[in-house]
């Protein structure tokens, strides 16, 4: 069966989709991507869409799940990469996937990851000193 | 129309011409500015030969008939290069109804004395000239058309531009009313230039556009949030007050939106999200300024 | 209005959708369609295949270039023998859904092409036509 491969680099996790993406080969994505997030604990996960041509409400829905699955895990999600006839697109289809950070290229995507990560470090660290 | 009416104007067709032509170059309204005198003897007479081999067809009354195809490609032809040429369409359709009057004149010569045929006759190439003057007009209103048609694209790409003012932050100054399909096309542009020069912030400004009603509002709305979605954030500037005060009455909502008064302080705004920091240079050597710029 | 293609496609696994939109991309590319309208209209047909193959159990799509006033265009007929939708306005609505979507589907797909038509007769089965213009907005 057909699979995306998701790469691990360091904190994060790599997801480039290369081909146009049907329904089941999406949700075999969802799947892979939250179990790699627990496996790994993963502090953020990136997803390259630049060669994605159609994003319609289910994969639309598919990106929104696993953002709000990562969440829910302690990891930041940002796509990247999205072609603007497909932003165009989606914004009249109504969707805004509003829960999901997005960046545009891999270069700022890995830029914005590292900035959640570092205020989250900083925040925790903190919390820290004020129980000390 | 018979046959006797059809082989009169045959046998006259050098006299017709004349006269018509006669005519045409005698008319005030003749635009010899727009083409030349030899070109057009050479179009009537082109013309005026199919009419007349027509007109000896066996179904001379039908204009939509196939003996009638070679004169409305002529009449075709001739409609829309006058409606490039920026002839009015009272010129145009004079071109094929002052070519009536030349062919009345024939047959009341013909049928001087018989007044029934002379009447059945000059109602049915009545009839026929009429209807040629329809499609010209016709043809007319679309080659008009076609002209319209392609200066409103040329419009809506030369009214478009998007400046890149500084490294990572694209302007869009919107001049105009904003509708479906100019939205689409300042949409398309912002967004590809976005991606080509990798820029995080664009600043839509406002400043030109005369009235904001909650369609062009939402236009704006669906142009930042498709932005977002490819990972960049819009900021719209030029916001006067009766704009501020129609938004306001109307209802709509901007809260997720960035919005400032004045491109300055758009740009201004750009530049603290990028962590860039502008300061003017001292007065003795580049010390202590952040960027020089030179002037 | 004049069509000046014609074929059909039947739809019966979601494997036949990736064959489909790129059939549509030939057609549109043919006309010259720009790229967003003919996202749009992959997009619109995409929800629409989907609801077909959900709902009403696979069908046959019927694609055809007409044209109109001389601008060409796509025509895209879903037609199903599946159970028919009963209150067609209410699945018109905005994040209305039977199953677990986002309810985007139906009037998604309305706002994203330029004529949008929908029959259906319960038991009986759905027919979507939608008409996106080469040129339009």
């Amino acid at each position: 069966m057909e699979r995306i491969p998701i790469l691990k680099m360091g904190p994060f996790l790599l997801v480039t989709i290369q081909v146009d993406l049907y329904d089941r080969l999406a949700l075999t994505l969802e799947n892979d991507l939250i179990n790699m997030v627990s496996k790994t604990e993963a502090k953020g996960v990136l997803i390259d869409i630049s060669a994605v041509s159609i994003v319609d409400s289910f994969m639309g829905r598919i990106l929104g799940n696993i953002a709000s699955m990562s969440k829910i895990m302690d990891a930041t999600t940002v796509v990247v990469g999205m072609q603007p006839a497909v932003a165009i697109t989606l914004v009249e289809l109504g969707l805004t996937l509003s829960g999901v950070h997005t960046a545009l290229d891999v270069e700022q995507g890995m830029e914005l990851l590292r900035t959640k990560i570092g205020q989250l470090d900083t925040d925790e660290e903190g919390l820290y000193d004020s129980f000390i | 129309m018979n046959k006797e009416s059809a082989a009169a104007l045959k046998g006259k067709k050098k006299q017709i011409l004349e006269v018509w032509m006669g005519n045409q170059l005698k008319d005030a309204a003749l635009r010899d500015d727009l083409m030349s005198v030899s070109e057009l003897q050479q179009q009537s007479e082109e013309l005026l030969s199919s009419l007349l081999k027509a007109f000896s067809s066996a179904r001379a009354e039908d204009t939509e008939s196939d003996g009638y195809e070679p004169i409305h490609d002529i009449l075709n032809e001739i409609s829309i290069m006058r409606a490039r040429q920026g002839f009015s369409p009272r010129e145009t359709s004079s071109y094929v109804l002052s070519l009536k009057e030349v062919l009345s004149q024939v047959l009341e010569e013909r049928f001087r004395d018989e007044p029934a045929a002379l009447y059945k006759e000059i109602i049915s190439m009545n009839k026929i000239m009429d209807s040629l003057s329809l499609l010209t007009m016709e043809t007319y209103i679309k080659g008009r058309e076609e002209v319209i048609l392609r200066q409103t694209n040329e419009m809506s790409e030369i009214s478009t531009p998007v400046i890149r003012v500084w490294d990572g932050i694209l302007a869009l100054p919107i001049i105009g009313t904003l509708d479906s399909a100019r939205t689409q096309v300042v949409m398309e542009a912002l967004l590809e230039e976005i991606v080509a020069t990798g820029s995080r912030i664009a600043i839509l400004d406002i400043s030109g556009v005369p009235t904001v009603d909650s369609l062009v509002a939402q236009h704006l709305i669906k142009t930042v949030s498709a932005a977002r979605l490819m990972g960049a954030e819009c900021i719209i500037s030029g916001i006067r007050a009766e704009i501020a005060q129609t938004i306001v009455h109307l209802g709509i909502d901007l809260t997720n939106i960035y919005t400032k008064a004045s491109l300055a302080s758009a740009l201004k705004m750009s530049f603290s999200m990028l962590n860039i920091q502008v300061t003017r240079a001292a007065q003795n050597g580049p010390s202590g300024s952040k960027q020089n710029f030179g002037f | 209005m004049i069509v000046l293609s014609k074929e059909k496609l039947p739809i019966q696994k979601e494997q036949d959708v990736v064959l489909f939109r790129n059939r549509i991309k030939e057609l549109a590319t043919k006309i010259g369609m720009s790229l967003v309208n003919q996202t749009k209209l992959i997009t619109a047909a995409s929800e629409l295949v989907r609801n077909m193959l959900r709902y009403g159990g696979g069908g046959i799509i019927h694609l055809e270039i007409i044209s109109r006033n001389s601008i060409p265009g796509v025509r895209l007929t879903f037609i199903d023998q599946g159970p028919g939708i009963q209150d067609i306005p209410l699945a018109m609505k905005d994040g209305y859904s039977t199953g677990k979507s986002l309810g985007l589907g139906l009037p998604g797909a309305k706002r994203l092409v330029n004529e949008f038509d929908i029959k259906s007769e319960p038991g009986k089965g759905t027919t979507v036509t939608i008409i996106r213009w080469k040129n339009g907005f």
